[in-house]
């Protein structure tokens, strides 16, 4: 426990119960992105998984809305610290997307339209644990929000759920991304509270 | 691991905002426009963590500054702004972030854009550059809703009065003073031409404030001819009007 502060009682809320360690509620959706917001034509988007040497495959956002879709309600938490429960969401799972690619790769580099990129171990976006999401509150997902498509990863801190994604990249070793390269966990588990390099 | 600093200095910086100075025993040193994460504990141990900038230049004094808005429905900022007494202790963790930063070792033209609270890691650049004696030439473009609402306004004019390469715009969007040429406004394209690095200089973009305002201006400067990778942008809230 921290040293008491003089005077302070705090707001606590019954759904804290709920949250990963160090996070409070919100209703907003606080947006956080390093640099402008990208604007993708959707003539020009387009979406490939490589193994870094070649394109293993390839949609465009025609084809790529020919893949089935889900839709999902999950948890937001973003290592700032809010978190928020309950987002609606629609995407095509990883599972669908990575179908018929055979890899023996053990990490992905995810990478965005605007040059941002995270890594994560392959495993993390298997088995239902990410989509490539397109709409958010039966909307289409608002380009600061990293439309037209954006990974979600909840499990994890959610600057691994990349907005703006154009690509992944499959790696045999793990190699940092953007935040991962300034400082943030190298994994980013809320429940682990991982926000920095140095956390557990 | 969280350092336990010991309340120096309160200033409020409007009626709203107030500085915090705080001294470390074991402060590590921190780059302009880095943030530290602040933790209140209470009696029966709950605790809640807010991420503030930092205002205060890097000093050999181990002191660090911190501006802090009180959000109206906020649970940390009404106690840093209110409660908080000098010789209290405050617990933090950082310096944190690598990207938001300028390093004094940096020579190119940099263009500051701050909208309301957002000047606070801009102020921390613009002291790094003064103490560190840098004549990388430097502008503000310093939007806020009116002249009572300005942090930092004799300090900006007196350094800015003495060093020609570093100039300061503010930009009132809804009550500008009696002398101000400019009918208050938002920031828009012509003000960006006017009063911004031309994008041809290359110059280094920093973009704070709240949501929309960031999307607004890093939408302009983008629009001007300056690069994406030049334009660094930190946010806080969540977006005005969703589309």
């Amino acid at each position: 426990m921290g040293a008491i502060s003089r005077g302070f009682s705090g707001r606590r809320s019954p759904a804290d119960a709920k949250l990963p360690p160090g996070q409070y509620l919100t209703t907003d959706f606080p947006v956080l992105s390093a640099g402008p917001t990208p604007h993708v034509p959707l003539d020009q988007w387009e979406f490939t998984i490589n193994d870094g040497t070649e394109v293993l495959r390839r949609w465009d956002w025609k084809s790529f809305r020919e893949l089935p879709t889900e839709t999902f309600t999950v948890d937001l938490h973003c290592v700032t610290r809010w978190s928020k429960l309950g987002t609606y969401w629609e995407g095509v799972s990883l599972d669908t997307i990575f179908a018929d690619i055979k890899t023996d790769a053990s990490y992905a580099l995810v990478h965005s339209y605007g040059d941002y990129s995270t890594n994560l171990p392959l495993e993390d976006l298997m088995d239902k644990q990410a989509w490539i999401a397109f709409r958010f509150d039966d909307e289409d997902l608002a380009p600061e929000h990293g439309g037209p498509a954006r990974l979600l990863v909840p499990h994890l801190y959610l600057w691994k759920s990349a907005k703006w994604v154009r690509g992944i990249t499959l790696m045999d070793e793990d190699e940092p991304g953007f935040w991962e390269n300034l400082g943030y966990h190298i994994y980013g588990d809320p429940w682990r509270e991982q926000r920095y390099s140095g956390d557990q | 691991m969280w350092r336990v600093g010991t309340v120096l200095a309160l200033h409020d910086e409007t009626a709203t905002a107030r500085t915090i100075t705080l001294e470390f025993p074991d402060w590590p040193g921190h780059v302009a426009g880095q943030h530290v994460d602040v933790r209140l504990t209470a009696s029966d141990g709950y605790s809640a963590v807010r991420s503030y900038s930092i205002a205060s230049g890097p000093n050999s004094e181990r002191r660090v500054e911190l501006t802090v808005e009180r959000l109206p429905k906020g649970e940390v900022s009404p106690y840093l702004t209110q409660e908080v007494a000098i010789s209290d202790r405050l617990e933090f963790r950082g310096p944190i972030g690598g990207w938001f930063v300028w390093r004094t070792q940096q020579t190119e033209p940099i263009q500051l854009i701050a909208g309301g609270s957002g000047i606070v890691p801009l102020m921390s650049m613009i002291r790094s550059r003064a103490s560190a004696g840098s004549t990388a030439p430097f502008r503000l473009l310093y939007s806020v809703r009116e002249p009572r609402a300005v942090f930092y306004r004799d300090e900006l004019q007196a350094l800015s009065d003495k060093d020609s390469s570093l100039t300061v715009t503010y930009a009132y969007t809804r009550v500008a003073p009696a002398n101000s040429t400019r009918p208050p406004g938002r920031i828009d394209a012509d003000l960006i031409a006017n009063t911004t690095w031309p994008s041809k200089l290359a110059p280094t973009c920093y973009v704070c404030g709240p949501t929309p305002f960031v999307e607004s201006v890093a939408g302009f400067l983008s629009a001007s001819g300056n690069s994406p990778n030049m334009i660094r942008t930190e946010r806080f809230g969540p977006p005005g009007d969703r589309k």
